[in-house]
């Protein structure tokens, strides 16, 4: 997340109050068929950490009848992403006095009825930017547990049904670890440690919590700066590895022990994350930097860096050997995968701050207006097929589960698509 | 560095002063003879209890926590009162577990279509000496049941001891000041205004409340309402080249000497005057040294105390810092041009009888960009409330009482 002028905020403050769902785009809506089915959907950026939804079925039809299955009411702020187990959707927010409230809610994904909530007090700091919010990060789940992070560094372990397996304040355990613009990295789980990376400019660390009880396993210095970049399970070779993103590089540690695999230390983005393709982890360092992974330290290659990728505050993602990359003021760049290469450009209307997400042949792009943008990408340069205006500013990365697509914004979740 | 807590806002247990005593004997009466021996602890969870309140940093028991919440979460309507005084003392994280707890026995009986005890949980909020984030909590279930009641509630609530509640007691003052102006009362919104402000404790509606009486006619100084101390000696600037200044013990903090004469980054430095008239009290290095580059500067002031008091030093800025008490490292904060707020970092301390002397160093990077100019810092001293606390020799306080609160203000 970048220093942004008080005058934007300002500005973005103001789209907050737009009316919902004009008629005449939700008609544009009705009648395109759009791909969106998968499974779940646990974690930031999605089942492979890539924006990539996990198609298990057939495409459905975004038709009269299957729009808007539902839209709901949220509390506080928030700009994580919901993520989707089972029949379930999980959201996180924070509100009251400076933002110092809270939440974990539980909605059916059926017809958005809250099943339960919970709240916390944040014993971390909760100074953030005006633009972003202290529910920033997205929670993630085994399937059987929701581990909730805030800005605050306060993470709550809960089961499906909100009971309360552990709760830790890292923010009170370590103080300086904190940002006066806010944290973002979401966490990741791996090996049955929940991964959460702390990275600010006073103090910096990766801890391994044992997600049983929340204990450290491990916990390890990092580059101090400040970091807003989500960690990324790397698997392969019969285990994993969660690559750690930063100002210097990207490092691979072991989920159980936190050793360090592997580093590549020729910088890389501190906003934009890193995005996943089979064995090639793809940085926003240099532009795009691919890096070809095994499973020790001799296996990390470099196959290609190219400077026409330049993603910018979303994170990239792939289909098909394409690598997309989209930028604040709304370019999406087509690369080819396997060398770097531009393959094309299209303007869309910006700025944007979630990150792209794709399913079947579409790609989705939600801007800070609220203005969702569906890219055909099986057409030759791309091309937008649908736009859905939700009429409020959405900073949050979009989700796709079960055959819908799930926008949020602080005060608003809606679910498009299957009901 | 000892590694004091910092985070924003905490509650306090301290008990509160100028309750407003129609609405208590009110509500009280209206308990009377409801309420029942609820608040005595079942049995069934003393011990789960004793395990959650033992929680600690670092996940510390953690595991007997867990098992411990699925019993406690297993209670009633009549385990809720219990559970909510088992905060008094708790530590913050022992508080979330326990308010994890509440709110899943309240949901479900709820849900299953029981009542929950409004009597046993209003004597509990309108207990002060309670733990103030458990009297939240307890006024949120209050409300839950008889919002209209909670809301009478908190007119009697203005100068309550959890911030939360005060919070929304004065924004209710506030809703009715903006009443009373939107109908041509400007005399009568003033009044509300300012009895709004004497209270308010969060920043936010402090400046706003400030603003509507500036546009009344009657401007508040925010620097003394606040509190921020604005009488300091300074010296610099000394060298911060690479940042490594921040680490670089100088000669002021191994001893304050006025009329010592220092090697700077350019040449002799003295201890000089420094006063800042700025209204959120900015302690501005740029002003008498220049807007320079990768240096830093010394600042002290002395604070007097009647006796031993717990109090907090808040600080806010946007450049990297450290703060002595009494030689006593209290935190270090080495993070430059993020952001910066009034009470951005919260730093409790004990200060001890008579003469108190506060150390500050701020320094300044090698960034050129415009956002980087400001080489400043704002301080003040507080209760855990956030209520201003001045100098008792700035207050030309008597020996006998020479701790004042700001006069501005109440509790």
């Amino acid at each position: 997340m970048p220093h942004v002028a008080t005058s934007v905020c300002a500005a973005l403050k103001s789209f907050r109050s737009r009316s919902l769902l004009s008629s005449g785009v939700l008609s544009l809506l009705l009648a395109v068929g759009a791909t969106v089915h998968g499974g779940d959907w646990r974690q930031f950026r999605g089942p492979y950490g890539n924006g990539v939804a996990d198609e298990v079925g057939p495409p459905i039809v975004i038709n009269s009848t299957n729009g808007v299955a539902w839209k709901i009411s949220l509390p506080g702020e928030g700009l994580s992403s919901p993520i989707i187990v089972g029949d379930r959707v999980f959201v996180t927010a924070s509100s009251g006095l400076n933002q110092q409230r809270l939440h974990v809610i539980c909605f059916s994904a059926a017809d958005g009825t809250k099943l339960w909530e919970r709240q916390f007090w944040a014993t971390g700091r909760t100074m953030v930017h005006p633009k972003t919010a202290v529910a920033a990060p997205t929670p993630v789940s085994d399937g059987e547990h929701i581990v909730a992070i805030f800005s605050s560094n306060d993470i709550a372990c809960l089961d499906l049904d909100g009971n309360l397996i552990w709760f830790r304040g890292l923010g009170r355990d370590y103080p300086n670890a904190s940002n006066s613009l806010g944290m973002a990295s979401s966490l990741e789980i791996a090996g049955g440690v929940v991964i959460a990376q702390v990275e600010s400019e006073s103090d910096a660390f990766v801890a391994g919590l044992d997600l049983k009880t929340g204990v450290n396993r491990w916990r390890l210095e990092r580059p101090h700066g400040a970091n807003w970049t989500s960690p990324v399970v790397l698997r392969g070779g019969g285990r994993e590895l969660i690559a750690l993103q930063s100002s210097k590089g990207v490092a691979a540690v072991e989920p159980v022990t936190g050793k360090v695999a592997w580093e590549f230390t020729n910088s890389a983005s501190s906003v934009s994350s890193s995005t996943l393709m089979g064995d090639v982890l793809l940085v926003a360092s240099q532009g795009m930097t691919a890096l070809k992974f095994g499973t020790g330290a001799e296996a990390l290659s470099q196959v290609w860096q190219s400077g026409q990728l330049r993603p910018g505050t979303p994170s990239p993602t792939v289909l098909g050997g394409k690598l997309f990359a989209l930028n604040d003021g709304g370019i999406l760049t087509c690369g080819d995968a396997a060398n770097g290469a531009r393959v094309w450009q299209l303007r869309l209307k910006g700025p944007f701050s979630a990150s792209p997400v794709v399913s079947g042949a579409f790609i989705y792009c939600v801007n800070e207006k609220g203005l969702v943008q569906v890219v055909d990408l099986s057409k030759p340069e791309g091309e937008v097929v649908f736009e859905l205006d939700l009429g409020e500013t959405i900073l949050s990365t979009p989700s796709i589960a079960n055959g819908a697509i799930y926008f949020r914004s602080d005060g608003r979740l809606w679910k498009i698509g299957k009901s | 560095m000892t590694g004091p807590v910092v985070h924003r806002l905490p509650e306090s247990g301290l008990s509160m002063r100028a309750m407003n005593i129609k609405y208590c004997v009110l509500f009280l009466v209206a308990l009377a003879g409801a309420a029942t021996a609820r608040s005595a602890t079942p049995a069934k969870i003393t011990e789960p209890l004793r395990a959650i309140r033992a929680v600690g940093p670092e996940g510390q028991g953690n595991a007997a926590a867990s098992a411990a919440w699925k019993q406690l979460a297993a209670g009633n309507t009549d385990t809720l009162v219990p559970i909510l005084t088992a905060m008094d003392g708790a530590n913050d994280y022992a508080l979330n577990w326990l308010r994890a707890a509440v709110d899943s026995i309240a949901s479900r009986e709820i849900r299953m279509g029981s009542s929950l005890p409004l009597a046993d949980l209003g004597k509990f909020l309108m207990d002060t000496g309670r733990h103030p984030r458990a009297r939240r909590l307890a006024f949120e279930l209050v409300a839950r049941i008889d919002s209209a009641t909670a809301d009478q509630l908190l007119g009697g609530m203005l100068n309550d001891p959890s911030l939360e509640i005060r919070r929304d007691a004065v924004q209710k003052v506030i809703d009715q000041a903006s009443q009373s102006l939107a109908a041509g009362n400007k005399a009568g919104a003033g009044l509300l205004f300012q009895q709004a402000l004497n209270s308010a404790r969060d920043i936010q509606q402090i400046e706003g409340v400030a603003k509507q009486l500036q546009e009344l006619g009657q401007p508040v100084d925010l620097q003394k309402h606040f509190g921020f101390l604005s009488e300091w000696k300074i010296i610099g600037p000394f060298d911060n080249t690479g940042n490594r200044g921040f680490e670089n013990a100088f000669p002021p903090e191994q001893g304050i000497d006025f009329d010592a004469e220092l090697d700077g980054k350019t040449g002799k430095v003295r201890w000089k005057d420094y006063s800042t008239r700025h209204k959120y009290g900015m302690v501005d290095m740029n002003q008498p040294y220049g807007k320079l580059k990768e240096v830093l500067a010394y600042a002290t002031t002395d604070f007097y105390s009647a006796e031993a008091q717990s109090v907090e030093l808040r600080l806010g800025g946007k450049n990297s810092w450290k703060v002595w008490l009494n030689g006593k490292l209290l935190f270090a904060r080495d993070e430059y041009h993020a952001n910066a707020e009034i009470d951005q970092y919260l730093m409790p301390a004990q200060l001890q009888p008579g003469r108190n002397t506060i150390l500050v160093k701020v320094c300044q990077n090698e960034l050129v960009k415009d956002w980087t100019v400001e080489w400043e810092y704002q301080l003040r001293i507080t209760d855990s409330l956030g209520t201003p606390i001045v100098s008792a020799r700035d207050a030309k306080a008597t020996a006998e009482n020479t701790t004042v609160k700001n006069p501005a203000t109440n509790r």
